[in-house]
């Protein structure tokens, strides 16, 4: 996670490039070359999640369907040994994830007509949702996965309205992320800090790489935000 | 002379400088020729050259850096409030050990976030505003009573407390949301301003479960949500929270911003606010049956520097011109 680990610097990608370009001039030329974009030789049984803020959104929305469906399971089964606020937790924050996804849904297809991504197919098969911890242990996942997603997706937001959008669900997510943290663990509700109390951020390709194991399509976000 | 020093040099005090440099060809090309041809002497002239059309195009990072310096004075104003609290053993003896740890950690977050912000702008940094210029008991520097000091027992109740640091937590989200679309311009700082941003709501988030299980109980995640919001909130917010932790002082934080001059499509509600980017929550497909307060809590709402300011100078005492 270069990113978080120098946030005081431009990506340190930017930076050597920078620093081999004033080098010499021939090696230009090879770091020139070597930064324009690979040509596309994605699969295309792959979906990809396209580009500009559509794509973000559409981004965004995979993973509030990823959300919504794993909370929608666990409030329709919950596991027999959740405490009552646990089982409370669950029931609530189903709904915020639901409102999330519907919510993104409608802004693409209002402002993005004809770019919504398809319906996904989770598929939660690692998860034993009889078992509280594992239940815990998978939501911790989400969460904490979804606020360094959108942390990482803000910069590529083009539409001011759009990020501020993204803002006012990552600190919900994040809000979630805490106290699902202190389930598992009182206490570590911030641990993802680092020491500039910065929170993860990753790029949408480090997210789905995540992510991918439960999802059955195969998403290709390495185009979000271009 | 090194070239990459000076860069350096001056990426401490304009973090944007790659960006500048990197955004404009001409001047990347004509700098790689320049290596070759001239000499280590003549250099510095010529980088000066440089940078001078880098930054004849755009004010240097005026905005980013206003942005930042009303960020680290936030961050200073919840970096004191956490130093002086933890540093008090009465009040500290009124805290579980999980709970004294959690606010450990905060204060923690809050002070490399002081540290964090002031290496990023460098010498553009505002001053350490000192110890001196906050008053969290709500006197605003006149001698406490009960009649001026709403938070008269900030630091001897535990619950008075959590009820000002939540206060200034759930403000601090609502401000570098609202601060984001105005750093745009400058992706690094935006990113750190969103990390930054996450992490002030899971305190903010901690302090609210903290507050409905008490300060003395080490599991407090396992408390449900009971009586008003106002002593009992969830650990997100819902609806306008009743007005907060103490509704005289607090009901701003939770209230409607000043949309003057706020960016296109940019609104600054009321936290009880259902409607996002001109739709209305209520309406959506598969929400039927959904608690209005579900529509509200699934999402923060931003707030204008303007009215953060208003409400962070509740602690501020009379005669500072500091978050003025």
């Amino acid at each position: 996670m270069a990113d978080n680990l120098q946030p005081l610097h431009v990506p340190i990608k930017r930076r050597s490039f920078f620093m081999y370009a004033g080098a010499t001039a021939g090696a230009t030329a090879l770091v020139l070359a070597g930064c324009s974009k690979d040509s596309d030789t994605t699969p295309s049984s792959t979906i990809s999640l396209g580009t500009g803020d559509a794509s973000v959104l559409n981004y965004a929305y995979a993973l509030e369907q990823l959300e919504a469906a794993f909370y929608a399971q666990v409030a329709k089964a919950p596991a027999a040994d959740f405490s009552a606020t646990e089982l409370l937790y669950f029931q609530e924050v189903a709904k915020h994830e639901a409102i999330h996804r519907d919510f993104l849904k409608a802004a693409i297809n209002r402002d993005a007509p004809g770019k919504l991504l398809q319906d996904l197919t989770p598929n939660f098969t690692t998860v034993d949702f009889t078992k509280r911890k594992s239940v815990l242990d998978a939501a911790q996942a989400f969460e904490d996965l979804g606020v360094s997603a959108y942390n990482g997706a803000g910069k590529l937001i083009k539409n001011a309205a759009y990020l501020v959008i993204a803002g006012q669900i990552v600190s919900v997510e994040a809000r979630h992320a805490s106290i699902i943290r202190d389930f598992v663990s009182p206490g570590t509700f911030s641990d993802t800090a680092d020491a500039n109390g910065l929170d993860l951020s990753r790029t949408p390709v480090e997210v789905l790489t995540i992510a991918q194991q439960y999802i059955t399509e195969k998403l290709d976000g390495s185009t979000v935000g271009q | 002379m090194n070239i990459f020093q000076i860069i350096s040099e001056i990426e401490k005090v304009d973090p944007e400088v790659y960006d500048r440099l990197d955004s404009r060809r001409s001047i990347f090309k004509h700098m790689t020729g320049l290596g070759q041809k001239l000499s280590a002497a003549a250099l510095p002239l010529a980088v000066g050259a440089i940078f001078n059309k880098a930054y004849a195009q755009t004010p240097v990072g005026a905005t980013v850096n206003d942005v930042l310096n009303f960020a680290l004075s936030l961050e200073y104003l919840e970096s004191y409030f956490y130093q002086r609290g933890q540093a008090t053993a009465a009040l500290q003896a009124g805290f579980s050990a999980t709970n004294k740890a959690a606010l450990d950690l905060i204060r923690t977050d809050e002070a490399n976030h002081v540290t964090f912000l002031r290496s990023v702008l460098g010498t553009a940094a505002i001053a350490d505003p000192g110890a001196a210029t906050f008053d969290f008991t709500g006197a605003k520097g006149a001698t406490p009573t009960a009649a001026n000091a709403p938070f008269l027992d900030v630091f001897t109740n535990p619950l008075t407390y959590l009820a000002v640091a939540q206060s200034l937590e759930d403000t601090g989200v609502r401000a570098y949301k609202g601060g984001a679309p105005l750093l745009m311009s400058n992706k690094t700082v935006l990113t750190a301003a969103l990390n930054i941003h996450s992490v002030e709501a899971r305190h903010a988030s901690r302090l609210r479960t903290m507050r409905r299980g008490g300060p003395l109980n080490n599991t407090a995640s396992q408390s449900p949500q009971s009586g008003t919001l106002n002593a009992s909130p969830k650990s997100w917010i819902s609806g306008t929270d009743n007005g907060g932790a103490s509704p005289a002082q607090t009901a701003g934080i939770y209230g409607a911003g000043n949309n003057t001059g706020a960016p296109t499509g940019v609104t600054f509600d009321a936290e009880s606010n259902t409607t996002q980017g001109g739709a209305a929550l209520t309406g959506l497909p598969n929400t039927t049956g959904f608690p209005a307060a579900a529509f509200s809590e699934a999402f923060d709402e931003a707030l204008d520097v303007t009215t953060v300011k208003a409400i962070a100078r509740t602690f501020v005492v009379n005669g500072s011109t500091f978050l003025a």
